[in-house]
């Protein structure tokens, strides 16, 4: 029984230590084959299918209205750390490493998309007080498993689920895993957020290794903000009406799909809702 | 940029350095000392220690398989079972009382004093200590202990309310009289030298109106915490630490008094309850409170703040409860509330009654956010609708 015990310390040690020494650091870049209409074109509005909302979620979705992207103060929000690295994202990730222990303190990652940083700490101190301030990328805190990288972050601001409305708290907090295969590096989020969501969403993303360095223009994204409406009064705020939004029903009748597929909630996620896809069929 | 565990502190974002090299030696003292009392387990978590370190029944278990597993050796080591009792005890006492103040640098020369309550915000420099808001009465001697680990001996000079309700000028009393003024001239002579024996407190006029009385009537508030130096326009100005700081009043906001606190070279901005993050804006109808108030102090702070960019960083934005925002934060809740008066109004303009419009829930998209908060400062769903309704109802 002791050397059973001591054999499984030594594989726990060994394994731990090849385990961190997957490396990441390099420049990769985003690959669009996975969810494509979402994140490049963009979803229709009223395009609620596969998320897990709530009717809050749902209610703010349909009072959205993206011209509220021309108010000033709206112009240059930038993504927060969930929804980021879906878009068209070069990404660069280096280490800092503790001169005198050469421990690795914390990866850095430079992200072109509205040209965000995003610090992740490896060496163990504990997420900030509630009463810090968020930020689009959070405070973010990483952890070796196996191979995988895995990553949580909170202090993230209010920002979006998805780009036609749909809302993400600033109660959210996210877990990612990093894992590596070759040249392909597949970020994995689950998302919690407590005041949308009634399950985690969980999407991923992949990236290809660029083996050639970015430039500064491929990782600089100047945004400044104007008057886009002349006549626009101070404190705009662009919303519909309940019941006034009159492209809620484009997506559903395009795409042939009934509105409760469209309308999203996590019963819409798994595999027994064909059923009730099928029942509405019938019954229609 | 290197962080090393005993320079840390809870406030450090990413690239902050936060209290480290502000905060009085006396509170980093207390955390290492504390450390070497729990010994080895706690190592590496000192400044978050009281807080946010191993739950004390995580170091009473490791205690706990010690004695079974190592009964004589346990028995022989005294010392090493000293050590473990006292960090055990020390964290049953921890897990007794949690710091009742949580203290978070926010930027240049300002802290944020964050209560059970509500926020307190100090300014300090060369020339003492400017705090605005002072909580709960109850909450005093724990304001000021916190103020004392920020500024040291500086004296507290001046208090500024942002408006007139007990969880923002509770603690009035107490803290003026922890302080002092320089009085000098015919002030001097006015005044006498009681008057050097507390810091001034400055507020609206309707600040003083709401904590006094006419002679002969009860005031809700002794004398001594009421306003000193009050004003009646729509802006004053202070100079204080070396630091232009602008308080401008919004009329028939929350209240009738509220002024927001711009502390011009740190950058950050004391709003009191116009801007609370934890729920839906309070409306003190009895203090002619409006919705429309509200909509015009949060679009005020707006045009006052500078992001630095991507609506991040830049102007930090204190709200009279919850978390250090930014610009960007203001624009969110200003947005929510204006969303929801839009809607209150179509619904009365289509001759919906307050029970009807209760019942469509104007703020559905809103509630798991605002909604559900309990405690002081914390407004109800019903109770917003109800008081964003009376107002829009009378205007109508």
């Amino acid at each position: 029984m002791r050397h059973l015990c001591t054999a499984a310390v030594f594989v726990l040690l060994t394994s731990a230590a090849a385990s961190a020494q997957v490396d990441f650091t390099g420049s990769w870049q985003a690959v669009f084959h996975e969810d494509q209409p979402e994140r490049i074109p963009g979803p229709a509005l009223g395009d609620y299918l596969g998320l897990p909302i709530n009717d809050s979620a749902r209610a703010f979705a349909e009072a959205w209205d993206a011209s509220r992207l021309t108010v000033p103060e709206h112009q240059c929000r930038a993504h927060s750390s969930p929804y980021i690295l879906r878009g068209p994202a070069n990404i660069r990730i280096w280490e800092e490493r503790d001169p005198q222990t050469q421990n690795v303190v914390a990866l850095h990652v430079d992200i072109s998309n509205f040209q965000q940083r995003r610090v992740i700490f490896m060496d163990g101190r504990p997420h900030p007080s509630p009463n810090a301030e968020h930020t689009w990328m959070g405070f973010s805190t990483g952890a070796w498993r196996g191979d995988a990288l895995v990553v949580t972050t909170t202090h993230i601001k209010q920002m979006w689920h998805r780009r036609n409305g749909i809302p993400q708290s600033d109660k959210v907090e996210l877990v990612e895993e990093f894992v590596r295969h070759g040249n392909v590096l597949t970020q994995v989020t689950f998302t919690n957020d407590p005041v949308y969501l009634t399950e985690h969403l969980v999407k991923s993303t992949n990236f290809l290794l660029n083996p050639r360095p970015l430039t500064p223009q491929q990782l600089l994204y100047p945004c400044q903000s104007v008057v886009e409406v002349a006549a626009q009064k101070r404190g705009a705020v662009p919303h519909y009406l309940p019941g006034e939004n009159p492209f809620l029903a484009e997506f559903r009748n395009q795409a042939h799909l009934p509105e409760i597929a469209t309308r999203g909630g996590a019963d819409t996620t798994y595999p027994e809702f064909q059923q009730k896809l099928n029942d509405a069929a019938t019954r229609k | 940029m290197m962080f090393t565990h005993t320079e840390e502190l809870e406030s450090d974002l990413i690239g902050q350095d936060g209290l480290r090299d502000d905060i009085a030696h006396g509170v980093r003292v207390g955390m290492r000392l504390a450390v070497r009392v729990e010994g080895h387990i706690a190592e590496g978590i000192e400044p978050e220690f009281n807080r946010i370190s191993h739950p004390p029944s995580v170091q009473c278990r490791v205690l706990s398989a010690f004695r079974r597993h190592n009964r004589r050796r346990f028995a022989r080591t005294t010392g090493v079972a000293g050590v473990l009792l006292l960090g055990c005890a020390a964290a049953v006492h921890t897990q007794q009382k949690p710091p009742a103040i949580d203290i978070l640098k926010v930027h240049g020369q300002v802290y944020l004093l964050a209560g059970p309550a509500g926020n307190t915000l100090i300014q300090v420099g060369s020339q003492g200590v400017l705090v605005v808001d002072t909580q709960r009465d109850q909450d005093a001697a724990d304001v000021l202990d916190a103020i004392r680990k920020v500024a040291g001996d500086r004296p507290i000079r001046l208090i500024v309310n942002t408006h007139a309700h007990p969880d923002h000028t509770g603690g009035n009393l107490k803290i003026a009289q922890a302080g002092s003024q320089l009085v000098a001239g015919n002030f001097a002579q006015q005044l006498g030298q009681e008057g050097a024996r507390s810091a001034f407190i400055v507020a609206h006029e309707n600040v003083l109106k709401a904590m006094s009385a006419p002679t002969g009537a009860t005031a809700s508030s002794p004398f001594g915490a009421w306003p000193t130096d009050t004003f009646f326009q729509e802006e004053k100005d202070l100079y204080f630490n070396e630091e232009g700081i602008q308080l401008v009043h919004e009329p028939a906001a929350h209240t009738d008094g509220d002024v927001l606190v711009f502390f011009r070279s740190s950058d950050v901005i004391a709003t009191g309850d116009v801007f609370n993050i934890t729920s839906y804006p309070a409306i003190d109808l009895a203090r002619k409170g409006h919705v429309n108030g509200i909509i015009e102090a949060l679009n005020r702070i707006i045009d006052l703040a500078i992001s630095e960019q991507f609506t991040e960083g830049g102007t930090r934005i204190v709200p009279g409860h919850g978390r250090i925002c930014d610009e960007f934060e203001v624009v969110e809740y200003r947005d929510m509330v204006t969303i929801v008066r839009d809607r209150v109004q179509a619904m009365i303009k289509k001759g919906m009654t307050l029970d009807q419009i209760k019942a469509a829930r104007p703020t559905l998209d809103f509630d798991p956010r605002y909604g559900t908060q309990t405690g002081p400062g914390s407004t109800s769903t019903a109770t917003f609708v109800e008081s964003v309704y009376a107002n829009l109802r009378t205007a109508r």
